[in-house]
């Protein structure tokens, strides 16, 4: 068990930042701060991701294969995770700018980023 | 392999490429963006009519992206199943958009957003990767809030707000789940996954957290009980000629994309082999038709009253999937199916009417619904059709499904779940029958109707020019009147006849349920082989 621990910590830190960002999401009135917390939960997943093509294959290296005409056997991690969290990334930052447009026209209107500010504004309307 | 194939990267290609011409466009030409949208949604729906008699009479297509092998790269696939759903969105999309014309919202970006929107839709359908239906899944999301808050008056921010954080994290859960799946497995190819994954050397307990976390996600995408809390504000708020599409379709793919990865990924004799994820799956299904009806019945807003029985619908539709995995019935799966289908169908005829109502009279809610079948008999009747369907009345395509869901329940020997089915129509019936009762029964009141039409007085400064500003450019027909009061000069003939086509199509789907079964019965043979 603790063995497991020693030789997967990546997934502990994932779990752990995974844990922090939707604490934040939940727990922080701000909504600013909620944004990040999602920001922080989704990039706990990309680590996951690039860590897992890792610890699959013992001792492995970048998967880039040198420029030489035979490399011969290598062991690399695999590359399709990577491939992967590029893709989620550019998802990512582009949910990222849509929340903040929303919560820029949100403090524009009611003048306030605190949600619990925000549902007495709305409750006076 | 013929060029049939192309059809299909072309079906989600197209409109997203699509989407950047009103803007681009709108730079040097004013009133692109009409013409760009109405073209690329009627093109979309006639290459799926194509598609879709090619895959019905010779079986499934598939078109692999950049020739790459499925294990790597990416595969679209056609077949029986997401063939029903690509037809109801390029269906649903162009008759949302012919009403959008003249009922509004107007303006380049809209209409970049809804093309997003279809081509997001087009893909979550049409993809054979578990990784691109979460990339699809996001495009949609993004061009859903985009939509959403769009609505008038700040409250459609908030909205669109809770919307992207909830549904952010549904999809971050469901990449969770994948990438559990991706370390047991080593692929994320649907068709490999359904092979890889009841392989005696995968590890179960990765596959069945995978399980786990993907429902949960879709749970919130499709808002079932208790993560619905986003849906009902999203569809109140978005603006009314974007509600018809957002309830019609957004939901309807997820739920899709749930019902696929059940049937096709995990595979039915695997997950009935799983401890309680039929009982699971069938829980949330159950408690979100009571919970959403009763919701419903609540409600004093037209708008969050559909938006509720949205949730109770899809209820039946997660309820019919755990029919599916306990009982293993191909009854289930078809009744799934065809409420997917002819939910998707009411809720845009419905919310068509909704806004037709809004934009001539400023009603909103069920008390303001009143003498409506003196004024306007058309719409009234086509609602009282679409609403008698939804509760499950005969001809309407509402009672096939149902009827198909409670057959595989009684088949399966799930007395609970038949009973739900029978009790939620009987629910339905109550929320149905307060708004036809006010349209047909309750005389008009004599004040006039609190609500304009037009921009609340309460809108800031700042978006009206805005918006505006977006909308002035392509106003294509120079009659439009800004709507100010209850004027009739807003609704034309064609409006009406949409919703009027919604309702008629309900009930000939209804009749056509038989071809339904038929038309997925290869489909259906492999699943259950």
């Amino acid at each position: 068990m603790i063995e497991s621990l020693f030789s997967h910590y990546t997934y502990v830190l994932m779990f752990v930042i995974l844990g922090i960002g939707i604490y934040m999401v939940i727990a922080s009135e701000n909504l600013v701060k909620k944004l990040i917390g999602v920001n922080l939960f989704q990039t706990a997943i990309f680590l996951f991701f690039v860590s897992m093509a890792y610890i699959d294959v013992e001792g492995a290296s970048a998967p880039i294969v040198p420029a030489t005409k035979d490399p011969g056997e290598l062991m690399v991690a695999s590359p399709l995770p990577q491939v992967i969290v590029l893709t989620a990334i550019v998802v990512g930052i582009a949910l990222t700018a849509v929340g903040l447009a929303l919560i820029i026209r949100i403090y524009a209107e009611y003048g306030t980023l605190r949600e619990d500010t925000l549902r007495e504004v709305r409750a006076d309307e | 392999m013929s060029s049939v194939d192309l059809i299909i990267p072309l079906l989600i290609v197209a409109p997203i490429l699509a989407a950047t011409l009103p803007i681009a466009l709108g730079l040097r030409f004013e009133r692109t963006g009409w013409p760009v949208a109405g073209l690329t949604t009627l093109g979309l729906f006639g290459a799926a009519g194509y598609l879709a008699s090619v895959v019905y009479t010779g079986g499934e297509e598939n078109h692999t992206l950049g020739g790459y092998p499925p294990r790597y790269g990416i595969e679209l696939v056609a077949d029986e199943f997401s063939m029903l759903i690509v037809l109801l969105i390029t269906a649903v999309a162009t008759g949302v958009l012919a009403f959008t014309r003249r009922g509004g919202p107007r303006g380049n970006t809209f209409y970049t957003a809804y093309l997003l929107l279809v081509g997001g839709l087009l893909g979550i359908s049409l993809t054979g990767d578990v990784f691109n239906l979460f990339v699809f899944l996001e495009i949609t999301s993004i061009a859903t809030y985009a939509l959403v808050a769009s609505g008038d008056g700040p409250e459609a921010a908030v909205a669109s707000l809770k919307y992207l954080i909830l549904g952010t994290v549904a999809a971050s859960m469901y990449l969770i789940g994948v990438a559990f799946v991706f370390m047991a497995t080593g692929t994320l190819n649907m068709v490999e996954l359904a092979t890889a994954i009841p392989a005696p050397e995968t590890n179960p307990t990765l596959i069945r957290a995978g399980f786990a976390f993907i429902t949960v996600g879709f749970a919130v995408k499709v808002a079932q009980w208790p993560l619905h809390t986003w849906q009902p504000s999203a569809y109140q708020q978005a603006p009314d000629g974007v509600t018809p599409l957002i309830a019609a379709l957004v939901s309807t793919a997820s739920a899709y994309a749930f019902g696929r990865l059940i049937v096709t990924v995990f595979e039915v004799d695997y997950l009935a082999a799983t401890p309680n994820a039929a009982a699971i799956v069938l829980t949330i299904g159950c408690v979100s038709v009571l919970a959403g009806t009763v919701l419903a019945v609540i409600q004093t807003e037209v708008k969050r009253m559909l938006a509720y029985s949205s949730v109770s619908q899809f209820g039946l539709v997660i309820a019919a999937y755990g029919v599916v995995i306990a009982g293993s019935s191909e009854t289930a799966l078809i009744g799934a199916a065809i409420h997917l289908v002819g939910h998707g169908l009411l809720k845009a005829g419905l919310f068509l009417g909704v806004a037709l109502v809004a934009a001539s009279y400023g009603a909103r809610t069920v008390d303001e619904y009143a003498g409506l079948a003196k004024e306007r008999p058309f719409v009234a009747g086509s609602m009282a059709v679409l609403l008698f369907s939804l509760v499950g009345v005969p001809p309407g395509v509402g009672f096939v499904g149902k009827w198909y869901i409670a057959l595989g329940a009684v088949e399966s020997q799930l007395w609970p779940v038949a009973a739900v089915i029978f009790l939620s129509t009987m629910l339905t019936l109550a929320y149905a029958a307060r708004l036809l009762e006010k349209m047909y029964f309750t005389p008009p009141a004599v004040v006039e109707s609190p609500h304009a039409t037009g921009a609340v007085a309460t809108d800031g400064g700042d978006a009206d020019d805005e918006e505006s500003g977006d909308t002035d450019p392509t106003d294509d027909i120079g009659t439009t009147v800004p709507v100010t009061g209850t004027d009739t000069r807003t609704v034309s003939v064609g409006m009406v006849a949409i919703v009027v086509v919604a309702a008629l199509g309900s009930i000939a789907l209804g009749f056509a349920g038989g071809t339904f079964a038929d038309l997925l019965e290869p489909f259906l043979t492999e699943v259950f082989n």
